[in-house]
């Protein structure tokens, strides 16, 4: 396809070769580009290194996720979704899972709500690492990322003692959770989350009153809570814009009700405040798994489901707080044992696209800084 | 005097024991780069050529050499075949005028230990260093490629912007010194105030200057963080997007030679040269000079990889800033107290 028939909206000029002698660039970023972030395709409209305009191209990394389910049964569609955002496949899973049962009218019993809440969490931590590293890389820094994955590795053990996976871990079931918790489960997040408490702090030494760092990220990428919300943006780059929304608190799911827990928000939503928020987030979390893995319930891990998923004529509209934002799940029954209609709410897919207000006049290396603060990936983008 | 046969063949002798003097040393900075950073970011770094991956530059070099030489179809080729040429040479050429130690006799022939000592030193090493601008805005241009023009853009404007506040961060040393020629500054910062703190420059009201040099040597080598030229998550590989095989190796030598250049430079003006403690039978008092030259060039080179290991990347508009607005007024006022103390003094 020609790259003119996308950049209509850039206000090109009448002639389509007009690029080549006007003073404006027009520059491919992707979808091979060490920055973003996989495949991601951004079209920029340069004058020298300001940027004028951008428009992203999607779809490099479209499986039709939302077709097959409606060729699956229930069960069957569970792993699939872990393949959506695949640096947070639990909270995939969860969001599905609580869909699910909602529409069956089925409750997983309190021990799998906790152990869901744990998973959950020590997910929210992966992710918000694999953001630091990668933001981090891309902004030059390029040790951090050694220093996250080093320690995310003691979450994938954990994972994988578990479930037997470490990326795709499809740890939950409709109606509660397969697997019981491995003998030392608890031993084993206590002991991680001492390990890691001492390592954030570290993260932020290397950061956080970093001068070039914060010069870098500092009123760049400036998006406001009333744009946000018309753009229907939400996680952290909400919460960074200064608007207190979090669906753990807003609307409660699996054990979150239980547990004592902040918001951490920001004022100026720049690219620096969205990184503070992640980072206070990190420390949340160790918070609520800290309180979840003393108090994990005693009894089953399965509520009553039947063999056979036939949930009732209806639709459901269910969605949870992901690493990234409002991951919601939409699902039409027709009575049979497969969805009529799944929708996927994809929280990287509606952050990306305050990107163009997010960069508009400011400078190419900027680009790079807020697609990597958004925090998308291009498997939930595209689906 | 030596006679002029002698001259000549000193001189060749001389040339080939620097020029491979400078290769290895290129090969063995990458080498320590990968292995430092290895070790700031948790890794080994290379371990499995050779001994703690000693040998991990030959291989390095022969992977070069092997690899496809591809040349895009929509380059100027002319200049696009240059530009890594032009990079190289000069990167290489001015290591000639860098003395590594004091004058040495050896069969009777008494010679400096550097190729030719020439009185104007200093600018002809200022003037061959920003000649290597040429070869970095060539191959952004002649690759006819979005990411190398705008890499080449960048690389030419920094290079051109730093060099002005290195220059002037060494006249400072200049006027201290009375002298162009590098051997002349080295020999006056000879002695210790006091007994203990070294007369050199960076001990000697330069200290600024040396900050000045410092921050625009960075700079000037296109490393972070200031390495936006090839800032590899902006422009992919900056100028040198389109190069492959030997070419792409051309540049990397380039600024690698480029970092020993300045590295030498530092030590040479700011940091004394060679002087050093002296002790032990005559051998040693001999290599000693040499020894302790090789030593901060190589405290300096590691300071480089450590900030590698450590900053974040500017941002253009904060780099040029950065030069005008702050460390070009700082070398001009530094430039100016120095005049006054001098003139004072004298």
């Amino acid at each position: 396809m020609k790259p003119d028939s996308y950049i209509s909206h850039l206000e090109l000029g009448e002639k389509d070769e007009t690029f080549l002698d006007s003073n404006e660039l027009i520059i491919n970023m992707g979808p091979q580009h060490p920055a973003t972030h996989g495949v991601l395709r951004v079209i920029l409209k340069l004058d020298g290194e300001k940027v004028l305009g951008t428009e992203c191209v999607i779809g490099y990394l479209h499986r039709g996720v939302e077709k097959i389910a409606e060729n699956r049964t229930y069960t069957m569609f569970n792993p699939y979704v872990d393949r959506m955002d695949y640096v947070a496949a639990v909270s995939n899973g969860l969001g599905y899972c609580e869909a699910v049962e909602k529409l069956l009218n089925v409750e997983a019993p309190p021990r799998a709500k906790y152990i869901r809440v744990i998973l959950t969490e020590l997910n929210r931590i992966t992710s918000h690492q694999l953001w630091l590293g990668t933001h981090a890389l891309d902004i030059g820094a390029i040790t951090p990322l050694f220093y996250t994955f080093r320690d995310r590795e003691e979450i994938l053990k954990i994972f994988e003692k578990y479930c037997g996976a470490r990326l795709t871990t499809h740890a939950f079931r409709i109606g509660g959770c397969q697997y019981e918790t491995y003998e030392g489960f608890e031993q084993d997040v206590k002991k991680f989350l001492d390990f890691f408490k001492p390592k954030i702090d570290e993260y932020e030494e290397l950061l956080t009153t970093n001068r070039i760092w914060v010069e870098r990220t500092k009123g760049v990428g400036l998006i406001s809570g009333k744009e946000c919300i018309a753009l229907g943006v939400t996680g952290p780059v909400l919460r960074a814009s200064g608007v207190r929304w979090d669906i753990r608190k807003a609307q409660p799911y699996a054990a979150y009700s239980d547990f004592q827990f902040e918001i951490p928000i920001g004022q100026n939503g720049d690219t620096y405040d969205r990184y503070l928020v992640r980072m206070a987030e990190m420390r949340q979390s160790v918070r609520i798994i800290e309180q979840a893995v003393g108090g994990i319930p005693e009894g089953p891990i399965m509520a009553k489901v039947p063999k056979v998923l036939k949930p009732p004529v209806g639709e459901i509209y269910h969605s949870i707080e992901a690493p990234k934002g409002e991951l919601g799940y939409f699902i039409v029954s027709d009575g049979s044992t497969q969805p009529y209609r799944l929708r996927v709410r994809p929280p990287s897919f509606v952050n990306l696209q305050a990107l163009d207000m997010m960069v508009r006049g400011q400078l190419v290396a900027d680009v790079i800084a807020v697609i990597g603060t958004l925090d998308i990936v291009l498997g939930e983008v595209d689906r | 005097m030596l006679s002029i046969t002698t001259f000549v063949i000193v001189s060749i002798i001389k040339s080939v024991i620097a020029i491979l003097l400078l290769l290895t040393a290129v090969a063995y900075t990458v080498w320590l780069e990968r292995k430092v950073v290895g070790h700031i970011q948790n890794r080994w770094g290379p371990t499995r050529v050779g001994p703690f991956g000693l040998l991990q530059p030959l291989a390095d070099g022969l992977k070069f050499i092997l690899k496809e030489d591809l040349t895009p179809p929509h380059v100027y080729k002319p200049l696009y075949i240059a530009a890594p040429m032009i990079a190289v040479i000069f990167a290489i050429t001015s290591i000639s005028l860098i003395p590594i130690g004091n004058w040495v006799s050896i069969a009777g022939i008494h010679t400096p230990l550097e190729i030719t000592d020439v009185n104007i030193g200093l600018l002809i090493i200022l003037g061959i260093t920003s000649m290597g601008v040429y070869g970095v805005a060539l191959a952004g241009w002649s690759s006819n490629s979005k990411y190398s023009l705008l890499g080449g853009l960048r690389a030419s404007a920094q290079m051109v912007s730093y060099e002005i506040s290195l220059g002037l961060s060494l006249v400072g040393v200049l006027i201290m010194a009375g002298s162009f020629s590098l051997r002349t500054i080295v020999d006056a910062q000879g002695g210790t105030f006091w007994g203990f703190i070294p007369r050199w420059n960076v001990f000697h009201g330069q200290e600024v200057a040396f900050f000045v040099y410092l921050m625009s040597a960075f700079a000037e080598t296109n490393r972070v963080p200031f390495d936006l030229p090839e800032a590899e998550t902006e422009l992919v590989a900056g100028y040198h997007t389109e190069y492959s095989a030997m070419k792409f190796a051309m540049f990397f030598m380039a600024e690698y030679a480029n970092m020993i250049t300045v590295a030498c430079l530092a030590t040479l003006l700011f940091l004394g040269g060679w002087h050093g403690p002296l002790f032990g039978p005559p051998l040693l008092q001999g290599i000693l000079p040499v020894f302790w030259f090789v030593l901060k060039v190589f405290c300096f080179l590691f300071l480089y990889i450590w900030v590698r290991g450590t900053l974040p990347r500017f941002r253009y508009d904060q780099l040029m800033a950065f030069a005008w607005k702050f460390l070009f007024p700082l070398a001009v006022a530094n430039l100016a107290i120095t005049g006054l103390i001098v003139a004072l003094r004298s």
